[in-house]
């Protein structure tokens, strides 16, 4: 099984006078996962459903390959949905809850009995086919709700939120074998969460919403290294990066009796500087008094306010709260970002 | 096995003190039905079967027992069939669905609810004529189904708000449209609704009293609770034979209370919400 690509055309979503969705044009490639990443309301599951099917888009159009979709009943699509809840059927057996899309195909004796162990094998549940969703554990529940996604062998596989209902330990064994599950079979995934660990860990791309609107669609390591926008820049990284407010002019940024040099001359004007709490290195221009130590198991977490601007720092030592400490950065890791919030690249 | 704790002793006395006169009535019922004369609840003649003529001889020109309980249970079978399907399909789609006049609708399903049945009883009287259904066990059905719809629709609506958007979304997804939907996903899911609404109805059925007072006249389609009523409405009222029938008449809510009793305590786990 091959997945199909995915593209989506000016698709946009109105609730009455509230636009969940603006005008959002995204290409997915065949086989790819791709996270839809974003706080929550900012529109990540209505382009989800819509995908699905079970919202109608105000506007716009999705192509399932060469075929235009967004006028189909999701029977018509061949996609398989895995929901936050999991959303299976209480009244029935793992075994039906899995048979349920094959049953609606009339398939049914012999090859639906073995399409549906064959699956509940390939998701480590075969051996709790007659129980039903009640009494068997969430991450359990969690593989019956996959199985039932994927029994049809569909050509899109949906996962709304799919591990948030997981304790920790159970979500990043389930994070990698859903990963791995799709890596095998190659089907086109698209997968919504608002849990940025997940989103960069899974997909091999990663859409990032605010408001309706998509902010940047990139693979994860350029969404940490080369965020689009404030937005992103802030949203992606954990602990967040340090924005600072301040003003650009001859290679230089300044904010207050905070300056630093830049990589390379940008326009002049007023901006923003983004610095990752792990680029930043003892010893430097950037003096300020600590605040906080947090420990982070082989790091700590180090507040330390700089002319009364609280920096978020991830350091190897552990200066003592109160104590004076000089930082610095590599110019070529700062992070620049024009008057409207947008990017702007440093000159090589 | 340890003795209750004070506090639930005292509530279980005050319990048992409020049942007593509801559980001295029945038992008076019983007795009386079983011996021809009581003084309170004590009996003052052995048993005799005279009370009971009722279910082998026309008593006074009226039908036998089993006429009138063939009605009132065909009357409250279909009351209670019609208002489980229409009100589980009303509230669906007020639950699930948007349309224009929702809201309206919802407020005039209240209004209806609280409003007095008895005084629509003229009204409804001349609308049965009209329809040719005055004095048949068909119009009377309606109009108790119509009237009791109100409460059903809130009812099943609490169900229906209560069940996961996703359960129905993965329907969807899998490829059911929207019908089987509703019958084979959404109300399997609601069926302790079903139940309790069920047996709601029955009962509410059974005990009905005014409506088949007023719009049937024919005895041959009279109800339980008419039946009841003409004994009791003569110059001389038989007390033994008025308990007798009320023993017929209330044995049959016993069983339904005895099997649908689990389902009645659901009402209250659905909830209501706007």
């Amino acid at each position: 099984m091959k997945g199909i690509a995915v593209r989506l055309e000016g698709l946009s979503k109105h609730f009455g006078k509230v636009v969940a969705l603006a005008s959002l044009d995204l290409d997915i490639r065949a086989g790819e996962m791709v996270a839809f990443l974003g706080p929550s309301g900012c529109g990540k599951t209505t382009t989800l459903l819509m995908i699905a099917g079970i919202y109608q888009p105000t506007a716009g159009a999705i192509y399932f390959a060469d075929r235009r979709v967004e006028h189909l009943h999701p029977r018509d699509r061949d996609v398989g949905m895995v929901f936050q809840s999991y959303a299976l059927y209480p009244h029935l057996s793992l075994f039906e809850n899995i048979a349920f899309p094959l049953r609606l195909k009339k398939m049914g004796g012999n090859e639906l009995a073995a399409k549906v162990r064959q699956t509940a094998e390939l998701l480590g549940i075969a051996n709790l086919l007659e129980r039903r969703p009640g009494q068997v554990s969430g991450g359990q529940q969690q593989r019956a709700a996959l199985a039932r996604a994927l029994v049809k062998e569909p050509q899109v596989l949906l996962l709304d939120e799919p591990l948030s209902n997981l304790d920790a330990q159970v979500r990043l064994q389930a994070r990698s074998e859903i990963r791995r599950l799709q890596l095998d079979i190659g089907v086109t995934s698209v997968l919504v969460t608002h849990d940025q660990a997940e989103a960069l860990a899974m997909a091999d791309r990663v859409a990032v919403f605010s408001t309706g609107e998509l902010q940047q669609f990139a693979p994860p390591d350029e969404l940490y290294s080369r965020p689009a926008n404030l937005f992103v820049a802030g949203f992606v990284g954990h602990p967040p990066m340090n924005l600072i407010g301040g003003a650009f002019s001859d290679g230089v940024f300044a904010s207050d009796d905070l300056r630093l040099p830049l990589p390379s001359p940008v326009a002049p004007g007023r901006g923003t500087l983004g610095v990752r709490p792990e680029d930043f290195v003892m010893g430097g221009p950037v003096r300020g008094r600590v605040v906080v130590v947090e420990a982070l198991g082989r790091q700590v977490l180090i507040t330390v306010d700089v002319g009364g601007r609280m920096l978020k720092v991830v350091s190897d030592t552990r200066p003592s709260p109160g104590s004076m400490v000089a930082l610095g950065v590599d110019p070529v890791r700062l992070h620049l970002f024009d008057g409207a919030g947008r990017r702007v690249e440093a000159a090589p | 096995m340890p003795l209750l704790p004070p506090r639930w002793r005292t509530v279980l006395l005050v319990l048992l003190i409020v049942t007593v006169p509801i559980a001295a009535g029945m038992a008076w019922l019983f007795l009386t039905g079983v011996f021809n004369r009581v003084h309170g609840l004590i009996p003052v003649r052995p048993p005799s079967l005279a009370n009971w003529r009722f279910i082998w001889e026309g008593v006074g020109g009226r039908p036998l027992v089993h006429v009138a309980l063939l009605n009132s249970l065909v009357f409250a079978v279909v009351v209670a069939a019609i208002e489980v399907v229409v009100a589980s399909m009303a509230a669906y789609a007020i639950s699930r669905m948007s349309f224009p006049g929702r809201r309206f609708y919802l407020g005039l399903v209240l209004v209806l609810h609280a409003f007095p049945a008895v005084s629509l009883i003229i009204a409804i009287f001349y609308i049965l004529r009209l329809l040719g259904l005055f004095d048949t066990l068909t119009g009377v059905i309606l109009v108790k189904a119509s009237l009791e719809l109100p409460l059903g629709i809130w009812l099943m609506k609490g169900f229906f708000d209560n069940l996961s958007w996703e359960m129905e979304m993965a329907a969807l997804v899998d490829g059911m449209s929207r019908w089987p939907l509703f019958w084979k996903v959404a109300l399997p899911l609601v069926r302790p609704g079903l139940l309790a609404l069920g047996t709601f109805a029955l009962l509410s059925a059974w005990g009905e009293f005014i409506l088949p007072f007023t719009l049937i006249v024919s005895s041959q389609k009279t109800l339980m609770s008419n039946f009841l009523q003409t004994f009791l409405s003569e110059g001389y009222a038989d007390f033994g034979m008025v308990a007798a029938v009320g023993v017929v008449y209330a044995l049959p809510v016993v069983v339904i209370f005895l099997v649908g009793q689990r389902y009645l305590l659901n009402i209250y786990g659905g909830g209501v919400k706007g």
